[in-house]
């Protein structure tokens, strides 16, 4: 006997476009109601807490360059994660990518850290994309030749690129002076990006002075047209969405599955690589064991809440590296436990997938099922 | 009227009082913060600063005002948890674990007026001074007591990552046990993680699962001392002293002490001669200790862990001390030499007795 509950869902035929959009909005406002309740049962005045958690650490110039230190990768990744989700072809390896471009960019900068020059961070950053791509690669070729499952292939490849930094660093480019720590040297000047701060056109020395924003930043700022272009603008971005609305019709229209396959994952796995390289030659500036905060697997998120659409996944992005320094500050200012971001990042989550049910089902109220009682006739 | 003049009146004498107030404590507080790698509750090595921490508070009262920061990532939100902790007005940042050796370096060239004071690391600067105390002093301890109670001779170490602070507690540990009992050996299995209640838990059963009867961790949770309760072996605390959480498997605690360091730094700074010496301090220093030894143990364990303590703490006795020898049985160190603190700090190779191969 199954358990009945006493609603059901039926399938909404046609679900209100307006309300797709006005979904993730709903989510982050009743998060924050719901945090507003935790702040208050966690004895502290809410209007306070919500400050402190969401407005003071973008209240000046250092708070808005670590939002978008923050947020640029996860952009990044999220954006290239996005085309293979509206094709049903869903990378969960991201992360893993993101350390071969670390690698890759890596390998470059202690390479030629003596010689180095002009072309290094170039170079680097093209390396990280190809290691990426090709890392993503594995999976492409598994899937669309081998017909393996894509999201299992490419999460076991995440723990194997892992256990590849850790023999890369505690190995052959562990930095001699390191007394057997594992990381690398750190990079030369050619193989980090630029401090935005060290520009002194349009006075960004003045008004930058002190942060650690760089130029890394500007991949993402490209990135994003580029990823609009691609997605709602191009002929195979078009069969991306095809193949993931509606794959019968995809098939009779005769577009290759393989090809869009490989199409998503190189994309994903380069976009993945150039997060990474913005880490390692960026606020990390070497190549360590414990570099990422998991920016691979957040970036999922990311995508989600951003309704696999390029403006949607920049504020999701936005909005998570919004959650991790708030977080931070709340520890900082009230002293509350590091928990409260995760609570944020996971009552987000549950009320976009919860108004995402709404928006595609209604609720019917289930007829009682019972067997209707007969009176018992008087004796 | 009569109740807005009530009002008024204790408004103004809330504000004359809030102003005297103000005026009768004429200088701040000190503010101090720590940046730690784990949570408060893991009930080892974090917990272990906190303690210190709390140690510091109580002795100086409202002279100092203090501010933490849990499970900082040891990547790129390092860096900027400690400048944002300088930026709100900290002139004394610890940063509490190897990790943070860079970030903290970087981070303190932008803040010349604040201290920062880095646990465990190796490179220091104008206002980057480095601390650490010398467990292995401890750990040799519990190896004698492992020597005595290890009934297979096969004693187990959950290691975290393989460096020289790691290593040498492995070292100490076996050479320990190896004092009382020339034929033990020890088994090591590498977790690479300071804190994984998990992983720490399958390497205990791993290890136990190999016949090791006698567990030391280098992990900041109690997890490897729980799993030796669930399986009925002997296990130790490390970093706090963690009998509460298994009573029964519970030999000693191997801890750390930081509360009388954190004050020292505190006074320091607060008479405006901020400690900038390397400190590295041992059970003579009052920095660590093993406590909590089990009233289980045989008189024999009791008696010559009791002196060993008493020659370590009084400074006669110095743990890496010849002869020393290698995996193969060669001589590292001639007998009657001590290794100096730069080699301990840099050792790169097991002790005869341990098992497997030093992960490079």
């Amino acid at each position: 006997m199954s358990l009945q509950l006493p609603f059901r869902l039926i399938p909404r035929a046609q679900p209100s476009q307006r309300m797709l959009v006005v979904a993730p909005l709903l989510a982050v406002v009743l998060t924050l109601l719901v945090g507003l309740g935790i702040f208050a049962a966690l004895g502290q005045n809410p209007l306070t807490a919500f400050r402190v958690f969401f407005i003071d650490p973008v209240s000046d110039i250092q708070g808005w360059s670590e939002l978008l230190l923050k947020a640029s990768p996860l952009c990044l990744i999220a954006l290239g994660l996005a085309i293979g989700f509206r094709a049903n072809i869903w990378n969960i390896g991201a992360e893993g990518q993101m350390y071969l471009g670390g690698i890759f960019a890596t390998g470059l900068a202690i390479h030629f850290h003596e010689t180095g020059g002009a072309w290094l961070l170039p170079a680097m950053i093209i390396a990280a994309a190809v290691g990426g791509a090709l890392w993503a690669a594995i999976t492409a070729a598994l899937r669309a030749h081998l017909r393996t499952n894509e999201i299992l292939v490419s999460l076991m490849l995440t723990y194997v690129a892992d256990l590849l930094v850790k023999y890369l660093v505690y190995g052959p480019w562990q930095d001699p002076q390191s007394n057997n720590f594992p990381f690398t040297i750190q990079f030369g000047d050619d193989a980090l990006f630029p401090l935005l701060a060290s520009w002194s056109w349009l006075g960004f020395d003045t008004l930058l002075e002190g942060t650690r924003v760089n130029l890394s930043i500007l991949m993402t700022l490209v990135a994003v047209p580029l990823a609009w272009l691609f997605m709602d603008r191009s002929f195979i971005g078009f069969q991306l969405s095809v193949a993931g609305l509606a794959p019968p019709a995809a098939r009779y229209a005769g577009f290759s599955e393989k090809r869009l396959v490989w199409v998503a994952l190189l994309l994903s796995g380069a976009a993945a690589g150039l997060a990474g390289v913005s880490e390692v030659a960026g606020p990390i500036g070497q190549l360590n064991d414990r570099w990422t905060p998991g920016y691979g697997f957040t970036a999922i998120i990311v995508a989600s809440l951003g309704r696999l659409h390029v403006v949607g996944i920049v504020f999701a992005a936005l909005l998570m590296a919004l959650l991790y320094l708030g977080g931070e500050a709340a520890q900082i200012a009230l002293q509350l436990p590091k928990a409260i971001s995760q609570v944020f990042q996971g009552l987000l989550l549950m009320f976009l997938l919860g108004c995402d049910v709404l928006v595609n089902y209604r609720v019917e109220r289930r007829r009682a099922a019972l067997p209707v009682v007969q009176p018992v006739a008087a004796a | 009227m009569k109740t807005w003049k009530h009002t008024i009146r204790n408004l103004a004498g809330a504000v004359a009082l809030t102003l005297l107030h103000g005026t009768s404590i004429a200088a701040d507080p000190l503010k101090m913060a720590w940046v730690y790698v784990g949570p408060v509750g893991d009930g080892g090595w974090t917990y272990a600063h906190d303690l210190g921490r709390k140690a510091a508070m109580a002795k100086l009262g409202d002279k100092i005002q203090t501010t933490i920061v849990e499970s900082v990532p040891e990547g790129a939100d390092a860096e900027r948890v400690i400048r944002d902790l300088a930026t709100k007005g900290n002139r004394i940042v610890f940063t509490t674990s190897f990790g943070y050796m860079e970030p903290t370096l970087k981070a303190a060239k932008s803040f010349p007026k604040a201290e920062f004071y880095h646990a465990t690391g190796f490179k220091s600067d104008k206002n980057v001074t480095i601390y650490n105390s010398r467990m292995y002093e401890p750990a040799y301890l519990a190896g004698i007591i492992a020597g005595h109670v290890s009934k297979k001779g096969v004693l187990g170490f959950v290691a975290s990552f393989p460096i020289p602070e790691v290593v040498r507690n492995i070292n100490a540990y076996t050479m320990g046990a190896r004092s009382v009992n020339p034929k033990i050996t020890t088994k090591v299995v590498w977790v690479n993680t300071w804190y994984d209640p998990g992983k720490e838990r399958q390497a205990a059963e791993a290890l136990i699962g190999q016949g090791a009867d006698v567990l030391l961790q280098n992990t900041d949770s109690s997890a490897v001392l729980q799993t030796a309760q669930d399986k009925g072996v002997n296990a130790f605390g490390w970093d706090s002293d963690m009998t509460a959480y298994a009573p029964k498997a519970h030999l000693a605690s191997a801890i750390e002490v930081w509360g009388g360091y954190y004050t020292k730094v505190a006074e320091a700074a607060l008479a405006g001669k901020p400690l900038k010496t390397t400190v590295w301090g041992g059970m003579k220093d009052g920095m660590n200790d093993l406590v909590s030894i089990s009233a289980a143990l045989s008189p024999e364990a009791k008696k010559a862990v009791a002196e060993k303590m008493t020659a370590i703490k009084s400074g006669k006795m110095m743990v890496f001390t010849g002869p020393i020898k290698g995996q193969d049985g060669s001589i590292k160190l001639a007998a009657g030499k001590s290794l100096t603190d730069k080699e301990i700090d840099s050792v790169n190779y097991y002790v005869e007795g341990v098992e497997g191969q030093l992960p490079k």
